[in-house]
């Protein structure tokens, strides 16, 4: 009677994804993979893990109209040392208001086509309504105070795009990002 | 007193330059820098108003003292998501 070998078991569970561990934070030239994202989060909270209940994805795409205009790509640039800062400032700022809630944010540079991503953002929390409120702040702080700026090539022309003027200290603007969230 | 002058966006496009290399008298502010800028290229004065800036990476106010070897950044207002 032929013995079937036994399997060892490894000491260590198998990692799920292989290749080199991505951080929470990035800006950069890469396309944006949010399901590495995603397990970078869970990774850095495994001992929290088993308590989250909910993980929400933000996605910002390239859209093909903005201001009548038709929107053939957008090219973004980055001050990327202040952009990592500031993204870790808008990680810390979701963490004093949702203190359960922990967040991942990518965001690509260069050119960019219609229906690309150009920024990700992902949170986790044990509950569902502090994760999408987290993830809302997340985008509208991006837009606030991160050092992106994006110009638009459209059907018979280009321009720099210019939203709001960079200011992490303005306490009315953070308001609004959090008055927004909680909307 | 030499530091390095970094442009982004628009600002960039005014200057025809990404960085730039200036001397300032020591004790010189952002804000001073900023104004030799525009006066070097005019259409810059029209965004002290909107500008944001940073010095070594870090935001900072325009009556920020710079120091030898600072990398001083002008921002334009942002765009990103």
């Amino acid at each position: 009677m032929a013995i079937a070998p036994r399997l060892t078991r490894a000491a260590q569970p198998p990692r799920r994804y292989t290749g080199p561990v991505i951080p929470l934070f990035a800006i950069g030239p890469s396309p944006l993979e949010v399901d590495r994202i995603a397990a970078a989060l869970a990774d850095a909270a495994a001992a929290a893990a088993g308590e989250d209940g909910a993980v929400v994805t933000f996605l910002g795409l390239v859209r093909n109209h903005n201001m009548g205009r038709r929107v053939r790509y957008l090219e973004y640039e980055a001050y990327e040392p202040l952009a990592l800062k500031a993204f870790e400032r808008i990680a810390r700022e979701a963490g004093e208001r949702w203190p359960d809630a922990r967040l991942a944010l990518h965001h690509r540079v260069g050119r960019l086509h219609v229906g690309e991503a150009s920024v990700a953002i992902v949170v986790r929390s044990p509950h569902r309504a502090h994760a999408y409120a987290a993830c809302r702040y997340a985008i509208e702080r991006v837009k606030q105070i991160a050092p992106v700026w994006k110009r638009e090539f459209f059907d018979g022309g280009d321009v720099w795009i210019e939203g709001a003027t960079a200011n992490p200290d303005d306490a009315r603007a953070r308001a609004e990002a959090e008055r927004v969230a909680c909307a | 007193m030499r530091v390095t002058v970094r442009l982004f966006a628009r600002l960039r496009d005014i200057a025809g330059a990404s960085e730039l290399s200036r001397d300032t008298a020591p004790g010189a502010t952002i804000g001073e820098i900023w104004r030799d800028l525009a006066r070097e290229f005019p259409e810059l004065a029209g965004y002290e108003r909107s500008i944001s800036t940073a010095v070594n990476a870090d935001y900072a106010r325009m009556d920020r003292v710079v120091s030898e070897g600072d990398e001083v950044a002008f921002l334009p207002p942002v765009s990103g998501g």
